[in-house]
C-alpha cells in the first residue's frame, strides 16, 4: 500500500509514518498543500491521510477542489471534533475522518475499511504457498474454497504473512492485535493463534510454536 | 416586568382628561346660553305684552281709560304654567292690577322698557315696565304699565336644556375615551409588533429585523439591529475561538499520543510500557472530555432552537453504524443492524450525535467477540432506536442517574469516558420531545439503551 500523509505537524507526521512503515506500507509525507499537489502529480497513491488545518490552506477546501479528478480515497485527520465538523468532512468528499488524537489501531482499521469499500483489494492479495490471502476482504482461499476471517485473525495472519519464516514474539503480536489499553494476557495470543490454526487447516500453512520465543509461520513450500 | 407604567394607559388618560375638560366646558356653555335664551324670550314677551297694554290706553273725557286686551295675556300663557301679574298706574293713581307689585327700579321714560327681577308672593318674578304719556284733557298724565311673570317656565326650560346638554357631554366624553384608547392602541401597535417579532425568535436567530416601522421607531430598530449584529459577531468569534482552541490543544496531544504509541511498540521494558500506557490513557481522557464538552455545548446551543426536518432514524442508525464499524472491528465486535423506516421530525445532526454517543458507549463497554444489536422500529406512535449490548449492564443504581452530567456508572473501571455521553443523548431527545430509555435486554445480560421519539 502506498499512502500519502499531508500533515504539517512534523512530530506527529514522523510517528504516523513510522507506524505505517512498520506495518509494511510505503508512505510519502507532505507538509503543506503545495507539496501534496506535487506528490499527487508524481505518484499514484492508494490512500491519502489529510490534515484539515495546513499552513497554506484548508484541507477541506483542497478536498472539494480536487475531488473531481482525484480518485484516491481520503481520510481526513481533524482536530475539530464538533458534530458539525464531522458531518462537514464527509459532505466535502472525504471517505472517512478520524479525530486527533487517534489510536493507531483505529487509524489502521479505518484505512482498511475505506480501502475495502473502494474495492481496492484485488491487487493487495498475498500469496501464501498455495493459498491466497486477501487482507482487505478478510478472506483466505485455497483450491477454490474461501474462508472468512475475523478482524483479529486477519491482522494476525497479516503479521505472519509479512514476516514469513520469522519468529514473532507474543509481545510483538499483542502490540499488533490489541489496542494499548486492552487488559490482555499472553494467553489471549494463544487463543487467537489457536483459532487461526483451525481456520487455515488443510491450506498448506503451518503456524509453529517456538518454545520460549514465540511463533513462526511456514508456507509449506520448502 | 416593572417599568414606568404603560405608555398606552398614559396616552389614554391624557386624552380622556382633555375630553372631560372639553365636555364640562361645553356643558357649562350650553347651560349658560340656554338660560340666557329662555330669559330673553320671557323678557321679549313681557315687553311686548306691556307695550300692547300701554298702546290700548286712551283718554276719554279727561280720564285715562283702559281696556285690557286678551292677546296681551295669551302671549304670556305661551311660556309654561306661570302666574302673571300686572299693574297700570296713571301718575300717582293706581288704575288696575296688583297694587303691591314692586315698583320698577328705575321709572321708565317714554318708549323705554325697564326690566326687573324681584320677589313677589314668595316667588321670583320678572317684570317689564313701559311708560307712556297720555293727554287727558289739558293734562299730560304719565301712565306706567308693569307686566310680571313667575320664572318657573324659564327654569324648567333651562333645566331641561341643561339635562340634555349634560347627557350629550357625557356621551361625548365616553366616545372620546373610547377613541383615545383606540388611538393609543393603534399608535403603539408597531411597537408591539416589533416586540412580538423579537420575542418569537429563537436564541440563535440574530438576523436583523426587517419590517416597516414608523419614523419614531426607526432609532429603536437601528440600535436593536446593531445589538444583534454585535451579538452575532461575538458568537461567531467565540465559535471560531473554540474550534481554534480545540485544534491547538488536540494537535500536540495527537503528537504525544502517536510518539508514545511508537515508543510502546519499540520498547521491551514492561515498566516502561506500563508508563507509556498511562500517558496514552491520560491523553485519551483529556481529548475525549474536551470533545464531549464541546459536543455538549453544541447540543445545548442547537437544542434551544431546533431546526426540524423529517429525518429517518433508520438512516441515521445505518450511517452511524458505518462510521463506528472499524472501531467495533478492532475488538471483533459485530454490529447487527435491523431497521424499519422510522421518520421523526428533528435536527439530524443532533440526533446522529445522540445515537453515536449511545452506540459508542455500547461498543466501549462490550467485551471482545460479542454482538451489539441495533434495532430501529415504530411502536405505539413512537420511533425507537434500541442499542443492545452484551456488556456488564448499567449496574444496580437508578438508571436515570446515568444521564446526569459527569455521572458514570459503577462498572466503568478501566474504560476511558467523560460521563457526558448519555447526558448529551438524553438532552437531545428531551429537546425533541422524546426520552432515553435505559434498561436491560429481555434475555441475557447487558444493557439496552433506547432512543424514543414521537413518530411523524
Amino acid at each position: 500500500m502506498r499512502y500519502l500523509l499531508v500533515e504539517d505537524n512534523l512530530e506527529l507526521a514522523e510517528a504516523v509514518v513510522n507506524r505505517l512503515v512498520l506495518d509494511g506500507h510505503a508512505v510519502d509525507h507532505a507538509d503543506c498543500l503545495a507539496s501534496a499537489e506535487d506528490c499527487l502529480a508524481a505518484a499514484r497513491y492508494d490512500l491519502i491521510l489529510l490534515d484539515v488545518m495546513l499552513p497554506d490552506g484548508d484541507g477541506r477546501e483542497f478536498l472539494e477542489r480536487s475531488r473531481a479528478h482525484l480518485e484516491t480515497p481520503v481520510i481526513v485527520l481533524t482536530a475539530r471534533a464538533q458534530v458539525s465538523d464531522r458531518v462537514g468532512a464527509l459532505d466535502q468528499g472525504a471517505d472517512d475522518y478520524i479525530t486527533k488524537p487517534f489510536d493507531f489501531s483505529e487509524l489502521e482499521a479505518r484505512c482498511r475499511a475505506v480501502l475495502r469499500r473502494r474495492g481496492g483489494s484485488a491487487k493487495n492479495q498475498i500469496t501464501l504457498g498455495e493459498a491466497i490471502f486477501d487482507p482487505l476482504a478478510g478472506t483466505i482461499s485455497h483450491n477454490g474454497s474461501t474462508v472468512d476471517l475475523r478482524n483479529r485473525e486477519i491482522r494476525l495472519l497479516e503479521v505472519f504473512a509479512r514476516n514469513p519464516g520469522h519468529i514473532l514474539s507474543k509481545t510483538q503480536l499483542m502490540d499488533r492485535l490489541f489496542s494499548y489499553d486492552a487488559e490482555v494476557t499472553e494467553n489471549a495470543i494463544e487463543v487467537y493463534v489457536g483459532r487461526l490454526r483451525r481456520r487455515i487447516e488443510g491450506m498448506g500453512l503451518r503456524i509453529e510454536t517456538v518454545r520460549g520465543l514465540g511463533y513462526r509461520m511456514e508456507t509449506g513450500q520448502s | 416586568m416593572t417599568g414606568t407604567g404603560s405608555i398606552g394607559r398614559k396616552l389614554t388618560l391624557l386624552l380622556a382628561g382633555v375630553a372631560a375638560l372639553l365636555s364640562l366646558l361645553s356643558w357649562a356653555m350650553v347651560n349658560g346660553l340656554a338660560k340666557q335664551a329662555a330669559e330673553r324670550t320671557q323678557d321679549n314677551v313681557l315687553a311686548a305684552s306691556a307695550t300692547t297694554i300701554a298702546e290700548t290706553l286712551r283718554s276719554e273725557q279727561g280720564e285715562v281709560r283702559l281696556e285690557l286686551p286678551y292677546s296681551a295675556f295669551s302671549m304670556l300663557g305661551a311660556i309654561g304654567e306661570d302666574r302673571v301679574f300686572y299693574r297700570v298706574t296713571a301718575g300717582e293713581q293706581m288704575l288696575t292690577g296688583y297694587e303691591d307689585l314692586p315698583l320698577p327700579s328705575d321709572p321708565p321714560s317714554q318708549g323705554q322698557v325697564v326690566f326687573d327681577t324681584a320677589q313677589f308672593s314668595g316667588e321670583a318674578i320678572r317684570m317689564a315696565s313701559v311708560s307712556r304719556v297720555i293727554f287727558a284733557g289739558v293734562q299730560a298724565v304719565p301712565v306706567t304699565v308693569t307686566m310680571a311673570q313667575t320664572r318657573n317656565g324659564v327654569s324648567a326650560i333651562t333645566s331641561d336644556l341643561s339635562q340634555l346638554a349634560a347627557f350629550l357631554s357625557v356621551m361625548f366624553f365616553l366616545v372620546a375615551v373610547a377613541m383615545s384608547a383606540f388611538a393609543a392602541q393603534t399608535s403603539l401597535k408597531p411597537l408591539n409588533e416589533i416586540a412580538a417579532a423579537v420575542a418569537r425568535r429563537g436564541p440563535s436567530d440574530l438576523r436583523p429585523l426587517r419590517r416597516e416601522a414608523p419614523t419614531e421607531l426607526a432609532p429603536l430598530m437601528t440600535s436593536l439591529n446593531r445589538l444583534m449584529d454585535r451579538l452575532g459577531q461575538s458568537i461567531r468569534r467565540s465559535e471560531d475561538f473554540i474550534a481554534e482552541a480545540a485544534h491547538r490543544v488536540r494537535t500536540p496531544l495527537a503528537t504525544v499520543r502517536a510518539q508514545a504509541e511508537v515508543a510502546l511498540r519499540t520498547t521491551d521494558d514492561d515498566a516502561e510500557k506500563q508508563r507509556l500506557r498511562r500517558i496514552i490513557r491520560a491523553v485519551d481522557e483529556s481529548s475525549r472530555s474536551a470533545g464531549q464538552l464541546l459536543d455538549h455545548a453544541t447540543v445545548a446551543y442547537r437544542a434551544e432552537d431546533l431546526s426540524r426536518h423529517p429525518t429517518d432514524l433508520a438512516d441515521i442508525a445505518r450511517k452511524t453504524v458505518d462510521g463506528l464499524e472499524p472501531t467495533a472491528a478492532m475488538k471483533d465486535i459485530y454490529i447487527k443492524l435491523d431497521t424499519a423506516p422510522a421518520t421523526v421530525s428533528g435536527d439530524a445532526v443532533l440526533l446522529e450525535n445522540a445515537f453515536r454517543n449511545v452506540l459508542d458507549n455500547a461498543i466501549k463497554y462490550s467485551p471482545e467477540d460479542t454482538t451489539v444489536t441495533v434495532r430501529v422500529f415504530v411502536e405505539n406512535g413512537y420511533a425507537r432506536a434500541a442499542v443492545v449490548d452484551e456488556g456488564p449492564g448499567l449496574g444496580d443504581g437508578p438508571a436515570e442517574n446515568l444521564t446526569e452530567r459527569f455521572r458514570r456508572g459503577r462498572n466503568t473501571e478501566g474504560i476511558v469516558g467523560s460521563g457526558l455521553g448519555l447526558t448529551i443523548a438524553s438532552d437531545v431527545l428531551r429537546a425533541h420531545g422524546g426520552h432515553l430509555d435505559l434498561g436491560q435486554p429481555t434475555k441475557g445480560k447487558g444493557a439496552c439503551v433506547t432512543l424514543v421519539l414521537p413518530s411523524s
